[in-house]
C-alpha cells in the first residue's frame, strides 16, 4: 500500500463562532500508535471525535486509505473506539459486551462465540464470560471495552482517555497492556491524553497540540529533547528558565546572576545588552562535574524521592529544579550550600515564541 | 427527645388516620350485606356480575393497548430529546404537563368534535374507532406519568456515550433504541406502565363521554344504584390500584445496577 493509512486535510470545526480546530494536517501510518496531546480544550478529543464520525468537520477531509470516509455515517466507517467512561452496556454481559459488534454485523453464533473468547483471553479475563460491567472492577471493565471495540476487527482503533478515570497504579498496567495488545494485532491507533508522561512512555509517534492547532509532531524523544516551541517545552516536561543578559554577543557571552558564561548555542540575532531566557530540563544539570558552562548557586531545597534526589538551587532572582540520581558513596548537598552547576551547551533550549 | 418523638407519632397517626379511616370505614360498610353479621356477599356479587368481567376486562386490555402505545412514542422522543435536542427539554416537558391541567372532559369534547362520524377522520363512527381513540385519549392523560419515568431511567444511564459505542461498534439507530437503551431502562419504564394501567383502570371521563363499556362507568353505575357493592368495588379498586403500586417498589429493586466495583 502507498501513502498514509489516515490522512487528515485541513480539518477544522466550530462550534457556533468557536473555532476548535483549525487547519489539522495530519497522516498516519497503518500500524502506528499516535498520541494526540494535549491541555483541556486543545481540541484532540474534538479530532478524535471527528475521524470516529461523532461529529462532521466544518472544513477539510478525513481520507482512509486513500478513500474519502468525511460524510460515512460512524456506524459504517469500521473504527473501533474505547471511552473514558468505559460506556459498557450495563444489561449485557461480559460475553454480550463482546460480541455485540459481532450480532450486529450479523456473524454467526459459533464464530462469535470464538472470537469472544479470543478477545478475553487476550485481554486475560478468561472465565469472566457471564459477569456483569457492575461485577467488574474499573480496570477490568476498560479491558473489556478494550475487547468489544476489537472484536469486530476494526480497521483502527481510538482511545479517548481511556486511562484517565483509573487508579495510577493500574493506569501504568494497563498502558502497558493496550501498548502490547496493539503491537501484536498491528492495529493503527489514534491516543487522546492530556498526560505527557502517558503521551511519552506508549507512543510511536506524538501530536502535540495547543488551541485548535498543532505545536509539533513527532517521536517522543525529539518531542521531548528538541521541542519545537515554548508550549512545547512547557508541557511535555518540565523545564528551568534562567533570565540573564547578553554581554557579548559577538563571543556569545551570557551574564546570569552576575557569572558570564559562555553559550555557543545562542541565537545569532541577539545583540549585547539584550535580555535572554536559556532553557534547561532539570536531567540536564549535573552538580559539580566537569561540563563547559558552570553556575554557582545557593541549595535551597532537596527532595529525596528514593532513586532520584530533586534539588532546588537558587541563582539571584531564578531558581533551578534539577535531578539527580542517589549516589549512596555520596550524600545529596546540604540546604543552603552552594555548589557548582555543570551545563553542557548542547542541553540549552533555545526557544522562539 | 421523648417529647419530639411522641409529637412525631402524634401528626403520623393523625395523618394516618385521615387515610385510614373512610378506607377502613367503607371496607367496613362493604362487609355488612348480609343482616347482623359480616360477610364477603357484596365482593361475592360483584364478582358474580358479568358486566363486572366484561368491564374489567376491556378496562385491562385498553389499559395494556395504552402502555404499548405510550412506551413506543415516549421512549424514542425521550431518547432523542436526550440525545439530539436537549434544549427542547423544558419544551417537552411542559407539554408532557398539559394533560394535568386540562380537564379529560376538555379534551374528550375536542376529540368528539374533531373525529365525530362525519369527519374527515370518522373515529367515533365505529366500536373499534372508538376504542382507539379512547386509547389515544388514555396515552395522552398517562403522558406526564410515562414521560417522567422513562426520562428519569434515561438519567441514570451515561445515553450518549452508549448511543456512541454501539454505533461505534455498527449498531443502526434502530438497535439502539431496542437492544442498549431499552432494556437499560425497562425498569423505569415499567413503573410508569403500572402507574398508566392505574390510571386507566378506574378511569370514569373520556370512557363515559365516549360510551364504551369500561371499568370507571361500570363503578359509576353500581354506585348509582346498589348499597353495598359500590363499597366492595372501592376496595377491590383499591387494591388494583396499590397492587400496581406495590409492583413499581417491586421492581425498583431489580434495577440495573450501574456504578462499577471500588479497585
Amino acid at each position: 500500500m502507498t501513502g498514509p493509512f489516515l490522512r487528515l486535510q485541513r480539518i477544522g470545526k466550530r462550534f457556533g463562532t468557536t473555532t476548535v480546530v483549525k487547519d489539522v494536517d495530519l497522516e498516519f501510518g497503518k500500524g502506528e500508535f499516535v498520541t494526540l496531546l494535549g491541555p483541556s480544550g486543545c481540541g484532540k478529543t474534538t479530532i478524535l471525535r471527528m475521524i470516529a464520525g461523532f461529529e462532521r468537520p466544518t472544513a477539510g477531509t478525513i481520507e482512509v486509505e486513500g478513500v474519502d470516509i468525511t460524510h460515512v455515517r460512524p456506524n459504517q466507517r469500521q473504527i473501533g473506539m474505547v471511552f473514558q467512561a468505559y460506556a459498557l452496556f450495563p444489561n449485557m454481559s461480559v460475553a454480550q459486551n463482546i460480541g455485540f459488534g459481532l450480532k450486529v454485523a450479523g456473524v454467526g453464533r459459533e464464530e462469535t462465540r470464538t472470537r469472544t473468547s479470543e478477545m478475553l483471553q487476550l485481554i486475560g479475563l478468561s472465565g469472566y464470560e457471564k459477569r456483569f460491567p457492575f461485577e467488574l472492577s474499573g480496570g477490568q471493565q476498560q479491558r473489556v471495552a478494550l475487547a468489544r471495540a476489537l472484536a469486530p476487527r476494526p480497521r483502527m482503533l481510538l482511545l479517548d482517555e481511556p486511562l484517565s478515570a483509573l487508579d495510577a497504579k493500574i493506569r501504568v498496567s494497563l498502558r502497558e497492556e493496550i501498548r502490547n495488545i496493539q503491537r501484536e494485532l498491528g492495529i493503527t491507533t489514534v491516543f487522546v491524553t492530556h498526560d505527557q508522561e502517558e503521551a511519552l512512555s506508549i507512543s510511536d509517534r506524538i501530536v502535540v497540540l495547543n488551541g485548535g492547532r498543532i505545536e509539533q509532531v513527532g517521536v517522543p524523544f525529539e518531542v521531548y529533547n528538541r521541542p519545537a516551541s515554548r508550549f512545547v517545552a512547557t508541557f511535555v516536561g518540565t523545564l528551568n528558565t534562567l533570565y540573564g543578559e547578553v554581554a557579548d554577543a559577538a563571543q556569545k557571552k551570557v551574564v546570569i546572576d552576575g557569572q558570564t558564561v559562555t553559550i555557543p548555542s545562542l541565537m545569532a540575532a541577539a545583540k549585547t545588552g539584550d535580555a535572554v531566557a536559556l532553557t534547561i530540563r532539570p536531567e540536564a544539570i549535573v552538580i559539580g562535574g566537569d561540563r563547559e558552562v558552570i553556575l554557582e548557586g545557593t541549595v535551597e531545597e532537596v527532595g529525596f524521592l528514593g532513586a532520584v534526589i530533586r534539588v532546588r538551587v537558587r541563582l539571584g532572582d531564578n531558581t533551578v529544579s534539577l535531578d539527580t540520581f542517589n549516589d549512596q558513596r555520596t550524600p545529596p548537598p546540604a540546604r543552603g550550600s552552594r555548589v557548582r552547576l555543570g551545563i553542557a551547551p548542547s542541553d540549552v533550549l533555545m526557544l522562539g515564541e | 427527645m421523648k417529647r419530639s418523638r411522641l409529637w412525631a407519632w402524634t401528626v403520623f397517626g393523625l395523618g394516618a388516620a385521615y387515610f385510614l379511616v373512610p378506607l377502613i370505614a367503607t371496607f367496613e360498610f362493604s362487609l355488612r350485606m348480609r343482616r347482623g353479621e359480616y360477610s364477603f356477599d357484596a365482593y361475592a356479587s360483584v364478582f358474580a356480575d358479568p358486566r363486572f368481567q366484561q368491564t374489567f376486562g376491556y378496562s385491562v386490555a385498553v389499559g395494556l393497548a395504552t402502555i404499548v402505545v405510550g412506551v413506543l412514542i415516549v421512549v424514542p422522543a425521550a431518547y432523542f430529546v436526550r440525545l439530539r435536542l436537549p434544549q427542547l427539554r423544558p419544551i417537552i416537558e411542559f407539554v408532557t404537563l398539559l394533560p394535568l391541567v386540562i380537564p379529560p372532559i376538555v379534551l374528550v369534547f375536542g376529540y368528539i368534535r374533531l373525529y365525530n362520524s362525519s369527519s374527515f377522520l370518522p373515529l367515533t363512527g365505529s366500536a373499534t374507532g372508538t376504542d382507539i381513540l379512547l386509547t389515544f385519549g388514555y396515552v395522552a392523560l398517562s403522558l406526564p406519568f410515562m414521560y417522567r419515568a422513562v426520562d428519569t431511567g434515561l438519567r441514570t444511564i451515561d445515553v450518549r456515550t452508549l448511543t456512541e459505542a454501539a454505533t461505534a461498534l455498527g449498531a443502526n439507530q434502530f438497535t439502539i433504541l431496542t437492544r442498549v437503551i431499552f432494556p437499560n431502562i425497562l425498569i423505569a419504564v415499567l413503573s410508569g406502565a403500572f402507574l398508566t394501567f392505574a390510571i386507566v383502570i378506574g378511569e370514569f371521563v373520556i370512557a363515559s363521554l365516549l360510551n364504551r363499556p369500561a371499568f370507571g362507568p361500570y363503578i359509576q353505575n353500581i354506585g348509582a344504584n346498589r348499597a353495598y357493592e359500590p363499597a366492595a368495588l372501592a376496595i377491590i379498586a383499591f387494591i388494583i390500584t396499590w397492587g400496581a403500586m406495590g409492583m413499581i417498589q417491586l421492581l425498583a429493586r431489580f434495577a440495573p445496577k450501574t456504578k462499577p466495583l471500588t479497585e
